[in-house]
């Protein structure tokens, strides 16, 4: 049984499989503290945590001030936005004030690219650093949730310990810009499932022949092919104005999980949807309500997921990680 | 360095054979007995302890085995390496239940004082046990262990090796370095 | 107006006689060096001067004088970042004895006064020969040509004209720009990026862009107006100077160009030269720059096309920045680094030390080819009896861990921090003073002082 000191989580391509499935499995401990009488647990007691949200996601923040109070921790809330950040304070003298308050773990949402790993090793915070989510970069414990929701669907109660291997998962929708298919890409690919990117040409990065998964245009073919796992991304309406492409009702005629291919999909199939979602545009109030959906499981195994997180984080010498 | 054996694997099954005598009896029977292992070892012992109290007693079917895991209630995670938890399975309800909590080697109480609290997170029982295979001394809280297999005084600088077979593949307590008991 | 060349070679004296002792050419020749009067006056074997300080350059690499015909000096406007005397030092410490300073100071230099006060400064810190920049457009608005004119005829003499920063992307300005300086024998020094293609980029568009998450600056920006300009040029017949090249696809373009006969010459800087895109990947904005670090195989088309003469010289795009502007998350960041006090050590391990250019082509590329695109007199001229005594020396088997200590500009936002390389500045000569000597700079007020000899 690994048990690695991670200091931080910024990402989940440097997530080794041990890793992976470890906090998986400490997730599915976490899990069980749910279904007590008392959903409470002393393990992070005298420990601060820091929810930093330069970018507004109340289901994100919650999520994490959940799971840090279930592990007993002491957590503050800094909304960036109306502060004296978006008065030009930087992000370093932020961190600076955090490093002062005390705080043992920082949950940072940034809408840069990088700005978790900056805040890693610029040496102005000696706290555990959690990237939930920074710009187009990755979105790791979304996708660790989803990995989490979806060994559950397939193992049940025998989950612990199994990896992925084998399972097919197709991810629709803004590759290009979307956090948590970067995330979802590097950690279903460690734990050993076959990923396919389905979206228009002009939603895929330059250059993906670096990415182990496989890329298509056409979401009735991948559909045909019958994936276990269906992920629907949202797609943002700003992106329609940016000539990606030409209307809403075209993309959601391409590329929306419509009533039709929802129909055509197994029914042994999970749909999942990191939210918050447009119904109608890329899945359907059918897709989204049937019983295949995740969509209300991967909010309560995100709280699961997060106190894996923070505890493997925050728990043991950090001087030694 | 040499170790020397205090138990065999015929010991610990006579000791085992003992305590659920003396569980039995402390409890006046098998009912509403609840035995939880903390891991690994004490899961163990805990199911040996069970199937035995099961062969003694014919019509106590119904006596629940689980384990306790304690690693997010101990006192020291914020030091050494981070531990990965075990799985804790209580079964069923331990509200008013006389819970017998097993482990193998009682030391400085801290396991036993994180399991109580662990315990008290899953309901209230009416009483709690505590049985031990061995008990080394060196106490640093105030709890003593109502069933125990060996009290083995031993020094600090001392090593108890405790193998079971479902985890070691061989079976024996033995004593290991320190000086001359 | 003067038609005296403002930089008169006539009545230099530097007061100090040196005597340089063994230096190598660059055409690979051992001689004695006599400095004296502002000029070169004498070369050959067991030399001798009275009074001479002497300077035993035993192994040291002679150059003539530096030129960078890219520097950014930040004054007016940024003088926290950079001031036109610290930038001066910068570029002694670095080898040169000249800089082109760009125009994107606050105010712009966009008027003959502008211009005017950076020359002044120049002369006034006295390390370098200050040779100002014009913009193209007013306030590098892209919409209207600035004063070219007046620039080309006050005192500063302005030939090269540059938005750079920007890029002069409406195809008709561009045109009028290139017809325009016909009248001055002046250049105009492009900054090619499309702007549209590359709204809020922030890296190299590729394979790492996609997975770092940051928005690609794809090389067909750079390459499409290239492939624009060097047309219009060819239309209008004009001269045109292409900044940073940074693609192989760009040197494909200005190879075509060149062999079609257009006017054209072309730029690269030292860390295009040395350092990728996966420096990238920690998301430390030091390695932030415009035109961004490009793949692998960009670096070395650009080092090839630099051996083969297709890109013309090596300039530095100096561009300090203070560290707030660094110290942050990387879209926050500012593009740019400090290049002078390293340049000519990137330029030994990319190009030299790898066999690609020996000495004599340094001399080629960042001193005689930059002096003369930039219509610079005193500059750039090989050492020979009756040249001016502008001249570098440098220790190539020195090696070193470039630190702080090795930059003299105000600001420290450099990507070569930590970092080994080869050779060494030691001496500085700019009209026959030692500006650097022993690999130490010369005092601000000695230098002004000596300065103050020379125009007294």
């Amino acid at each position: 049984m690994s048990s690695n000191n991670m200091r931080h989580l910024l990402s989940t391509k440097d997530l080794s499989r041990d890793a992976a499935i470890n906090l998986l499995d400490v997730a599915e401990d976490m899990a069980d503290v749910a279904t007590r009488e008392v959903k409470k647990l002393p393990t992070l007691r005298g420990k601060t945590v820091v929810n930093l949200f330069f970018e507004d996601s109340t289901r994100t923040r919650i999520s994490f001030e959940a799971a840090a109070k279930r592990l007993s921790a002491d957590v503050i809330n800094f909304s960036a936005k109306g502060s004296s950040v978006s008065k030009g304070e930087s992000l370093k003298d932020t961190a600076q004030t955090l490093a002062e308050i005390g705080a043992d773990g920082v949950v940072i949402r940034h809408p840069a690219s990088g700005a978790p790993a900056v805040l890693a090793s610029s040496g102005w915070i000696d706290a555990g650093i959690i990237n939930a989510g920074d710009g187009t970069h990755e979105h790791p414990t979304q996708a660790l949730l989803d990995a989490f929701t979806i060994r559950r669907r397939l193992h049940g109660s025998a989950s612990r310990g199994k990896s992925l291997d084998g399972v097919t998962v197709a991810i629709v929708g803004d590759i290009l810009h979307s956090r948590v298919a970067r995330s979802n890409l590097w950690l279903l690919n460690t734990l050993g499932a076959e990923v396919t990117f389905v979206s228009p040409p002009t939603l895929v990065p330059a250059d993906v022949s670096g990415w182990p998964a496989k890329f298509g245009f056409d979401l009735d073919a991948a559909i045909d092919a019958q994936p276990e796992v269906v992920m629907m991304l949202r797609i943002q309406a700003e992106r329609m104005s940016a000539a990606f492409f030409p209307s809403s009702r075209e993309y959601s005629r391409a590329w929306g999980l419509t009533d039709a291919r929802f129909a055509r999909l197994s029914p042994a199939s999970i749909v999942m949807h990191p939210g918050p979602m447009n119904r109608g545009l890329e899945i359907s109030s059918a897709a989204a309500d049937s019983a295949r959906s995740t969509v209300r499981e991967q909010v309560a195994n995100g709280v699961s997921v997060r106190m894996a997180t923070l505890y493997l984080l925050l728990s043991g010498d950090r001087e030694n990680a | 360095m040499t170790q020397h054996t205090v138990l065999t694997q015929a010991d610990i099954t006579r000791a085992l054979t003992r305590i659920s005598h003396e569980i039995l009896e402390s409890n006046h029977g098998p009912a509403n007995l609840v035995i939880l292992g903390i891991p690994t070892r004490g899961v163990i012992l805990a199911r040996r302890i069970a199937e035995t109290i099961r062969r003694i007693e014919p019509g106590a079917t119904d006596v629940r085995v689980g384990s306790l895991d304690v690693t997010l209630y101990r006192d020291d995670l914020a030091h050494g390496r981070t531990r990965t938890p075990a799985q804790t399975l209580v079964p069923g309800r331990i509200d008013g239940a006389t819970v017998v909590l097993v482990d193998d080697v009682l030391y400085s109480g801290r396991t036993i004082r994180a399991a109580l609290d662990a315990l008290g997170d899953h309901g209230r029982p009416r009483i709690v046990r505590l049985a031990v295979l061995v008990d080394r001394g060196h106490r640093e809280l105030p709890i003593r262990a109502d069933f125990v297999g060996k009290n083995l005084p031993s020094s600090a600088d001392e090593r108890i090796n405790l193998h079971l077979t479902e985890t070691d593949g061989d079976e024996f307590v033995a004593i290991e370095g320190g000086r001359a008991v | 107006m003067s038609n005296e060349p403002h930089l008169s070679d006539s009545g230099l004296s530097s007061g100090v006689p040196y005597l340089i002792r063994g230096a190598t050419l660059p055409d690979g020749t051992r001689s004695d060096v006599l400095l004296t009067g502002g000029r070169v006056a004498e070369l050959g074997h067991g030399l001798s001067h009275a009074g001479a300080t002497v300077i035993d350059a035993d192994g040291l690499q002679a150059l003539p004088g530096l030129v960078d015909l890219h520097t950014h000096l930040r004054e007016p406007g940024a003088d926290q970042s950079e001031t036109v005397l610290t930038g001066s030092q910068a570029a002694a410490r670095g080898g040169f004895t000249s800089v082109f300073a760009m125009a994107n100071t606050s105010p712009t230099q966009d008027t003959a006064g502008v211009v005017e006060q950076v020359l002044a400064l120049g002369e006034r810190a006295g390390y370098v020969t200050v040779q100002p920049i014009g913009a193209v457009t007013k306030g590098l608005g892209g919409t209207q040509l600035a004063e070219l004119g007046a620039m080309a005829t006050s005192r500063a003499r302005v030939r090269v004209f540059s938005d750079d920063g920007l890029c002069v992307s409406d195809p008709l300005l561009m045109r009028r720009a290139l017809e325009y300086v016909k009248a001055f024998d002046g250049v105009i020094a492009q900054h090619s990026q499309e702007p549209r293609l590359t709204e809020k980029a922030q890296m190299n568009e590729g394979a790492l862009s996609g997975e770092l998450g940051l928005i690609g600056w794809p090389a067909v920006a750079e390459e499409a107006i290239i492939a624009r300009d060097v047309l219009l040029a060819e239309h209008v017949g004009s001269r045109l100077h292409v900044c940073h090249l940074s693609t192989a696809g760009s040197v494909d373009v200005i190879r075509w160009a060149k062999a079609r006969g257009i006017n054209v010459t072309a730029e690269v800087t030292p860390h295009h030269l040395l350092l990728t895109e996966d420096l990238v990947v920690g998301y430390d904005a030091r390695f932030k720059v415009n035109p961004p670090l490009r793949r692998r195989e960009d670096v070395e088309a650009l080092r090839a096309a630099l051996a083969d003469g297709t890109i013309d010289i090596v300039a530095t795009d100096h561009a300090p920045h203070p560290i707030e502007s660094k110290d942050c998350e990387w879209d926050a960041a500012a593009n740019g680094m400090v290049g002078l006090e390293s340049a000519l050590s990137v330029v030994q391990a990319a190009v030299v030390d790898t066999g690609q250019l020996a000495w004599a082509d340094v001399a080629r590329v960042l001193s005689a080819t930059p002096a003369r695109i930039g219509r610079i007199s005193g500059q750039g001229q090989p050492i020979v009896v009756g040249a001016p005594a502008e001249l570098t020396l440098i220790d190539p088997a020195a090696r070193r861990v470039f630190g702080r200590a090795d930059l003299s500009g105000l600001s420290a936002n450099s990507p070569y921090l930590d970092m080994a390389l080869p050779g060494r500045v030691i001496a500085t000569f700019h009209r026959g003073t030692a500006t650097v000597l022993d690999g130490v700079l010369r005092d601000a007020t000695e230098v002004a002082r000596l300065n103050g000899v020379l125009h007294g």
